[in-house]
């Protein structure tokens, strides 16, 4: 579990060192004025809560079977 | 596989890098071009979905072979339930691709004739659909896992033709196909691969997961009636 974390961690900050980098200034309209106002991380908060909902109900249902499976 | 049934580390990869997915998408920079705008960061997540399904429909089709080679049951269990699995995200593809597409190519309403490719994954996921209905209508569990079993091998054949063939062959207006370049073209810099190649391992494993828990509650529906299909 441990080893997952760092492994996620290196891959965080080894990747996008770009992440913090304003962007440059292209002719496409893309989502720069979100991202300079910091309000993308609310829509990223948002879709990692329901994310994180998600696979904690799996690993319920993944708890609750091994239980039945153990209790045979 | 069997064995990996009630092993804890690709489940917590695969979360992880599902974590890493909708996060890295979401925040790393993405080249800026007209018509895609910020929506090409959609193949972070519609085309991994695509991916996962063949993947998975790729391990029902080696459980299918390997079904055939030893007539163990938990085989045509692991089968009919990742290929159970892979039809569910087909059917997210579809719903996900109909809504970029109809932002970025304009076309609602004639969405399934207006690209080859996705005709060709209309045909592929109804040749799955028959598949379920051929194992719904032979009452016999032995001979419905071998028929299965074999139709599911030429299944896959014809998905793959449908799904990388044809659409290369004809014009198509996906990236990589009827003479298009694939996403190469759009990612200059390669950046966009650090997210895209995790997400496709996110996507697949949690999709595993989802189809090992559904194969775990039909082994033990079986050992309920006092089958042993191990």
């Amino acid at each position: 579990m441990r080893f997952f974390i760092r492994l996620l961690a290196v891959l965080l900050t080894a990747l996008h060192p770009a992440w913090l980098l304003a962007q440059s200034s292209d002719q496409a309209e893309m989502a720069t004025g979100l991202r300079s106002n910091g309000l993308i991380w609310i829509v990223v908060g948002v879709i990692l809560i329901i994310l994180c909902g998600l696979l904690l109900y799996l690993y319920n249902l993944d708890r609750r079977i091994t239980n039945m499976e153990k209790e045979q | 596989m069997i064995n990996q049934l009630h092993k804890r580390w690709w489940k917590v990869l695969g979360a992880v890098l599902m974590l890493y997915t909708f996060t890295a998408g979401m925040m790393i920079q993405v080249p800026a071009r007209f018509v895609l705008h910020e929506t090409i960061r959609n193949l972070f997540f519609h085309v991994p979905v695509w991916f996962t399904m063949i993947l998975l429909l790729l391990v029902s089709l080696v459980q299918s072979v390997r079904f055939l080679r030893t007539g163990k049951m938990v085989h045509d269990i692991m089968a009919a339930e990742t290929a159970a699995v892979a039809v569910l995200f087909g059917c997210l593809g579809f719903l996900t691709g109909m809504l970029w597409g109809s932002f970025t190519w304009g076309d609602t309403f004639s969405w399934l004739f207006a690209d080859t490719k996705i005709l060709g994954a209309f045909i592929g996921l109804m040749i799955y659909a028959a598949y379920f209905i051929l194992r719904g209508s032979i009452n016999d569990e032995e001979k419905r896992a071998r028929v299965a079993a074999v139709y599911s091998i030429f299944a896959y054949m014809l998905l793959i033709v449908f799904i990388f063939v044809i659409p290369r062959l004809t014009d198509s207006l996906h990236p990589g196909n009827g003479g298009n370049p694939a996403f190469s073209t759009y990612d200059l810099d390669n950046s966009m691969r650090t997210v895209f190649y995790p997400a496709v391992f996110a996507y697949f494993l949690t999709g595993l997961w989802i189809a090992s828990l559904r194969v775990r509650v039909r082994i033990l529906h079986y050992r309920k009636h006092h089958i042993n299909v191990l």
